[in-house]
C-alpha cells in the first residue's frame, strides 16, 4: 500500500515543492526536470543515452504494467537520472518480462517518486520552463535539498556525450555487406544501428571524439551522425569533425543531435528550447511529399528557424505542424539530410523509418 | 487543397429507433457532424426517425424531417430540397443500409447526390466475414482459422478439422443470431443444426474460437492524402468471448508495451488501407494471444461506429466533428485540435489519466433472457469514468452504475463460498467483477482467478489493490482512520458512502465528508485535453480526482 512506503520529495530550483512516495532506489538524485507524454515504452526511454542528465516525468499515469524485458532496451544501462510519475507498478501483466520496474530501477541505482500529482508539475514546467530539480527519499528537509540543488549545473552549455559513448569501436551487421556506415556514437540508441543494419549495412561506431582521418579508415560509403544528450554548442569537436565530413561529399545522415551539428556545421546557430518536445504523438509533415508523420521526439534544443530559412545552401524537407519549427534539412549541393525527430521511433509509431531507407538509397546512387 | 467548395448542402441520415448495440452513441455522432459541416457554411439537412435525439432538435440542422427511415423518404427530401451530397456514416448500420439501398435504386444519381465520406465497397468486404478473412489473407494478416460450411457434413468435417472452442457464425443474419460458442463435441450437432437453420441460405462459418486471448479495439481516422492518426487504443478487461459492447474497456491500453503496441497499429494500418481510399473513421479490432504476443484481427469497421463516441469522450479528440470535415475535403493537417486551437488536428492524443467503460445490462427488465455474456451484444448503455488510475476509475464507474453499487469496495456481499465463486466467474456474466471481488476478499489467489477468468492479471492484481485497502478500512471507526489512509482511500476511489459502510461502527457518509474536509482531503479538478498537459487548452472538459 503507497500510504506505508517511505516518504520522498522532490524539489524544484523555483522553489516549488512536492510530495509523494520513494520507488526504486534510496537516495537522492539531481538533474534537469523534463517529462515524456508517451503512453507506452518507457523502459526504451530510460535506458535512451540522450536522457543523460535528465529527471524525468512520465505524464502516463500507471508506469510499470507491463514489467522490463531485456530486449527493449535502447543501450545497457538506465540513461535517466531520476524518475517521477504518478502510479509506479511492481506488479506487471506481461508473461515474456524479465522483471519488475521496481527492482530494474533499483539494479540500476535509480531514485523514483512516485504519487506525485504530475498533471499539475506538467503544467507548471510547461509555463515556467525546463529547470534543475533535485528528488530524495532519504533528505526530507526541504532547505537542505535546495542547498544541494543550487550546485547542479545548468544544461545549457554543458557537453555530455562523451560520457555516454562508446569508448571502444566495435562493428555491426554483415563485414561482407556492400555498404559500409561509419556511425559517429554522441550517445547512440541501439535500435538506429539496427534500423541501418537491417538495410545490409556494415557499420563500425566509432566514439565521440574520433576524427575524420580514423573514420576514413573505416573506407565508409556513408556516415551517420547520432542522437545523444546535452548541448550541441558545446561540442566544438563534434562541429569540426561533421565539417570534415563533408568535405568527403559521401551521404550523411543525422539524427536529433545529429541533425543539430550537421546545421552547426553549415553556422546555424541552435538554441535551448523553453522546455522541449519529448513523446510519440508530435505531428510532422514532409513538405516534399506532402505526407504527414506522427513522429517520436526528445529534444531540449532546436535549430534556429531563421537562420535555416535564410541559408542559401540548406533546404528545410520537414516541418512540426503544432509550432512549426523545423524537423528536417537538407543540403542542397551535397548528399547530407538529417531531421530532429526519431525516425527509428522506439518507442513510438514506426511512420517515419522510410528515412532509412532513403539513407540508403542515397548511399546506393551516391556509389555508382 | 482545403475544402470541396461545390458542396454546400448536405443530408445527413440518423440511426433511427434505439435498439441494443446502437444507442445514443449515433446521435452524438450526428450531432456532432451537423454541427462541423454548419461551421463551413454547409447547409446541413437531416432525417431520422427518432425524434427523442439531440440531433433532430430544430436548432441542429438547417431543417429536420421526422419521417421514417426509407427510400420514399429520402426521395420526398431530395424533391424538396436541392442537396449535393449525402453522408451516411453518421447513422451506424441503419443509415449505411438507406444509403446503400437508394443506390442501387439510382436515387441518388436520379437527384444528382454525391456519397462522401465512405467506401460502399470497402463496407461490403468488412461486413462479409469470408470476403474479409479472403482479403487479410492476402495482405498477410493472421486471422482465427474459419471455413464456410454449406451442410451438416461440411459443418462437421470443418469443426474436426479446426479444432473445439468453436464458433458457429450462421450467414446473413441480423445481429448474430443463431450463434454462438461450442465447446465439446458434444454440443456440435446442436450447435450446428441451429446455426445453418437460422440462416437464410442454409450457411454458417465455422471458427476458430480463441477464448482468453486479450482483446483490442484501435480507432483510426483517415484523410484523403492518406495521413493516419490513432485517435485512441481501447484494451478490454474481458478476454475475447465477451462482445466489446458487453466488456469493461479500459484506455489507454494497459498492458501493452510498445513493441506490442506498435505492432498492432501497423497492422491496422495496413488493414485500413487495404480496404479502399476512404476519408473519415475506422475501428480494428484485435486478439493477442498472452502467451506468446501473436497477434490476429478480429474485425474492421471503416466508419464511424459505436465505439468512436466513446473515443471521442476519452481522448477529448472530436472523432465524428473531424470525420465531416475530412469528409468535405479537408486534410488533417489543415485543421485544428478542438481542444488546444493551436496545435495540428492530426496527431495522436496523450492522457494523462485512465477511463473505464463499464456497461450497463436490465436482464431484470428481460425475464428468462440468457445473462450469459458472449458474441452478441447485451447491455442496453454504459458509463464511463476517469480518474487518475485504474483503482480510482473503475470504482467511479462501480458507483456511476446507478444500481446498489456504492464502489467495486462494497456491494452486498455475495452469500457464496470460495468453491462456488470460483465455479460463477469462469462464465461470463454481468456482475462478475464483483464477484471477483468477493473471490478476492475469501482469499483466492490472483493466479486461480486469471486461470478461471482469463483476465490479464495486471487488472486483478488492481483489483487485490481495492479488497486490501477495504480490509485495512475495516480496522478502523470513523474516529481512529489515520488521515494517510483515509486520503489513500480517496485516491483509489473509495466513495464517501462506501468508506462510511466499511468503517467500524455506526457512520454516515457526512461523517466521513466533514472529517476529511476538516483534513483538507477535498477534490481537484483535472482536464481532459488530447495532450496530457503538453498545451494549453482552450475548450477542455474536467474530472474530478484526488492528490496529494
Ligand atoms: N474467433 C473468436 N473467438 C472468440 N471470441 C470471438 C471470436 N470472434 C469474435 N469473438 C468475440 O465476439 C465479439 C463480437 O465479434 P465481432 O466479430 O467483433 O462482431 P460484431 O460485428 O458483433 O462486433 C468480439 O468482440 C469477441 O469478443
Ligand atoms: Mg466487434
Amino acid at each position: 500500500m503507497p500510504h506505508t512506503k517511505q516518504p520522498a520529495v522532490l524539489v524544484l530550483a523555483d522553489g516549488h515543492v512536492f510530495y509523494g512516495q520513494a520507488f526504486g532506489k534510496t537516495g537522492t538524485t539531481t538533474g534537469e526536470i523534463c517529462f515524456n507524454t508517451g503512453m507506452t515504452g518507457y523502459q526504451e526511454v530510460f535506458t535512451d543515452p540522450s536522457y543523460t542528465g535528465q529527471i524525468l516525468i512520465m505524464n502516463n499515469v500507471h508506469i510499470g504494467n507491463y514489467g522490463v524485458k531485456d530486449s527493449d532496451v535502447e543501450s545497457n544501462t538506465v540513461k535517466i537520472r531520476g524518475l517521477i510519475a504518478r502510479n509506479l507498478e511492481e506488479q506487471f501483466s506481461r508473461i515474456q518480462a524479465n522483471g519488475d520496474v521496481d527492482n530494474y530501477l533499483k539494479a540500476n541505482n535509480i531514485v523514483a517518486i512516485e504519487g506525485v500529482d504530475t498533471r499539475a508539475l506538467v503544467a507548471h514546467i510547461r509555463t515556467k520552463g525546463a529547470m534543475n530539480c533535485i528528488i530524495s527519499s532519504e533528505i526530507t528537509d526541504v532547505e537542505q535539498l535546495k542547498a544541494e540543488l543550487a550546485k547542479v549545473p545548468d544544461m545549457d552549455g554543458l557537453e555530455l556525450s562523451s560520457t555516454v559513448s562508446t569508448t571502444e569501436e566495435y562493428e555491426l551487421g554483415d563485414a561482407a555487406a556492400e555498404l559500409k556506415v561509419a556511425v559517429l556514437d554522441l550517445g547512440v540508441k541501439k535500435h538506429i544501428l539496427e534500423c541501418l543494419v537491417q538495410r545490409g549495412a556494415h557499420v563500425r561506431v566509432h566514439p565521440a571524439k574520433t576524427p575524420l582521418s580514423r573514420l576514413k579508415e573505416f573506407n565508409p560509403d556513408g556516415y551517420f551522425i547520432s542522437n545523444g544528450p546535452g548541448d550541441p554548442a558545446a561540442m566544438d569537436y563534434a562541429i569540426t569533425t561533421v565539417k570534415d565530413i563533408l568535405e568527403e561529399n559521401k551521404p550523411v545522415f543525422g539524427i536529433c543531435l545529429g541533425h543539430q551539428l550537421l546545421a552547426l556545421a553549415n553556422n546555424i546557430p541552435t538554441f535551448k528550447m523553453h522546455h522541449g518536445h519529448r513523446g510519440l504523438n508530435h505531428p510532422v509533415k514532409n513538405i516534399i511529399t506532402g505526407q504527414c508523420e506522427i513522429t517520436t521526439q526528445n529534444h531540449g534544443f532546436g535549430v534556429d528557424p531563421e537562420a535555416v530559412r535564410k541559408h542559401p545552401d540548406v533546404e528545410i524537407t520537414h516541418v512540426n505542424l503544432n509550432d512549426e519549427s523545423i524537423e528536417g534539412i537538407r543540403l542542397k549541393h551535397k548528399p547530407a539530410f538529417s531531421v530532429q525527430y526519431h525516425p527509428e521511433s522506439t518507442p513510438g509509431p514506426h511512420d517515419s523509418r522510410y528515412l532509412f531507407d532513403n539513407f540508403v538509397s542515397m548511399i546506393r546512387e551516391h556509389k555508382q | 487543397m482545403p475544402k470541396d467548395n461545390s458542396i454546400k448542402s448536405v443530408l445527413i441520415i440518423g440511426s433511427g429507433p434505439i435498439i441494443i448495440g446502437q444507442a445514443c452513441e449515433f446521435d452524438y455522432s450526428g450531432s456532432q457532424a451537423a454541427r462541423s459541416l454548419r461551421e463551413e457554411g454547409i447547409k446541413v439537412i437531416l432525417i431520422n426517425s427518432n425524434p427523442a435525439t439531440i440531433m433532430t432538435d430544430p436548432m441542429m440542422a438547417d431543417k429536420v424531417y421526422l419521417l421514417p427511415l426509407t427510400v420514399e423518404s429520402i426521395e420526398q427530401i431530395l424533391q424538396e430540397n436541392q442537396i449535393d451530397a449525402v453522408l451516411p456514416t453518421m447513422g451506424g448500420q441503419t443509415a449505411l443500409n438507406l444509403s446503400k439501398e437508394a443506390d442501387e435504386l439510382g436515387i441518388w444519381e436520379k437527384y444528382n447526390v454525391r456519397m462522401i465520406g465512405v467506401d460502399v465497397a470497402a463496407i461490403d468486404t468488412a461486413e462479409d466475414r469470408e470476403k474479409f478473412r479472403q482479403l487479410m489473407v492476402k495482405i498477410g494478416m493472421a486471422v482465427a482459422p474459419s471455413r464456410v460450411a454449406n451442410s451438416f457434413l461440411e459443418g462437421k468435417e470443418f469443426a474436426q478439422e479446426i479444432g473445439f472452442p468453436l464458433v458457429i457464425r450462421p450467414s446473413f443474419t441480423l445481429g448474430g443470431t443463431g450463434g454462438g460458442f461450442v465447446h465439446s463435441k458434444d454440443d456440435l450437432d446442436a450447435a450446428l443444426d441451429r446455426g445453418l437453420k437460422a440462416s437464410p441460405i442454409h450457411e454458417v462459418l465455422v471458427e476458430k474460437a480463441v477464448l482468453g486471448w486479450k482483446e483490442y479495439e484501435l480507432e483510426l481516422l483517415r484523410d484523403k492524402n492518406d495521413n493516419v492518426v490513432i485517435i485512441c487504443t481501447v484494451e478490454n478487461l474481458d478476454p475475447m468471448g465477451v462482445h466489446t459492447g458487453d466488456s469493461i474497456t479500459v484506455a489507454p491500453a494497459m498492458t501493452l508495451s510498445d513493441t506490442a503496441f506498435q505492432e498492432m497499429r501497423n497492422k491496422a494500418i495496413l488493414m485500413m488501407r487495404s480496404l479502399g481510399n476512404f476519408a473519415g473513421g475506422c475501428n480494428v479490432q484485435f486478439a493477442q494471444n498472452p502467451e506468446t504476443e501473436e497477434l490476429i484481427a478480429v474485425e474492421i469497421n471503416p466508419r464511424v461506429s459505436r465505439s468512436s463516441a466513446l473515443a471521442s469522450k476519452a481522448t477529448g479528440y472530436p472523432i465524428a466533428k473531424i470525420a465531416a470535415k475530412l469528409a468535405i475535403g479537408y486534410s488533417l493537417d489543415e485543421l485544428k485540435n478542438q481542444i488546444t486551437m493551436t496545435t495540428s488536428a492530426y496527431f495522436e492524443p496523450a492522457l494523462d489519466y485512465v477511463i473505464v467503460k463499464m456497461p450497463r445490462w436490465n436482464f431484470d427488465k428481460f425475464k428468462g433472457a440468457n445473462d450469459t455474456l458472449g458474441l452478441q451484444m447485451k447491455s442496453v448503455g454504459e458509463v464511463m469514468a476517469i480518474g487518475r488510475s485504474f483503482t480510482e476509475a473503475v470504482q467511479k464507474a462501480c458507483q456511476s452504475l446507478e444500481n446498489d453499487a456504492v464502489g467495486l469496495g462494497y456491494y452486498g456481499k455475495s452469500l457464496m463460498k470460495s468453491d462456488e465463486l470460483m465455479e460463477y466467474i469462469k462464465t461470463p456474466k454481468w456482475d462478475r467483477i464483483f464477484r471477483i471481488k468477493d473471490a478476492l476478499m475469501q482469499g483466492t489467489t490472483i493466479k486461480s482467478i486469471v486461470q478461471a477468468t482469463g483476465i490479464d492479471r495486471w487488472f486483478i492484481y488492481q483489483i487485490q489493490l481495492i479488497c486490501n485497502m477495504e480490509k485495512e478500512l475495516a480496522t478502523y471507526s470513523i474516529d481512529t482512520i489515520p488521515a494517510d489512509l483515509l486520503k489513500d482511500a480517496k485516491k483509489n476511489g473509495f466513495s464517501d458512502a462506501q468508506i462510511a459502510k466499511i468503517l467500524h461502527g455506526d457512520c454516515t457518509d457526512d461523517q466521513v465528508y466533514e472529517k476529511r474536509k476538516a483534513l483538507g482531503i477535498t477534490r481537484v479538478y483535472k482536464m481532459v485535453d488530447t495532450c496530457s498537459a503538453e498545451f494549453e487548452a482552450k475548450t477542455p472538459y474536467f474530472y474530478s480526482t484526488f492528490e496529494n
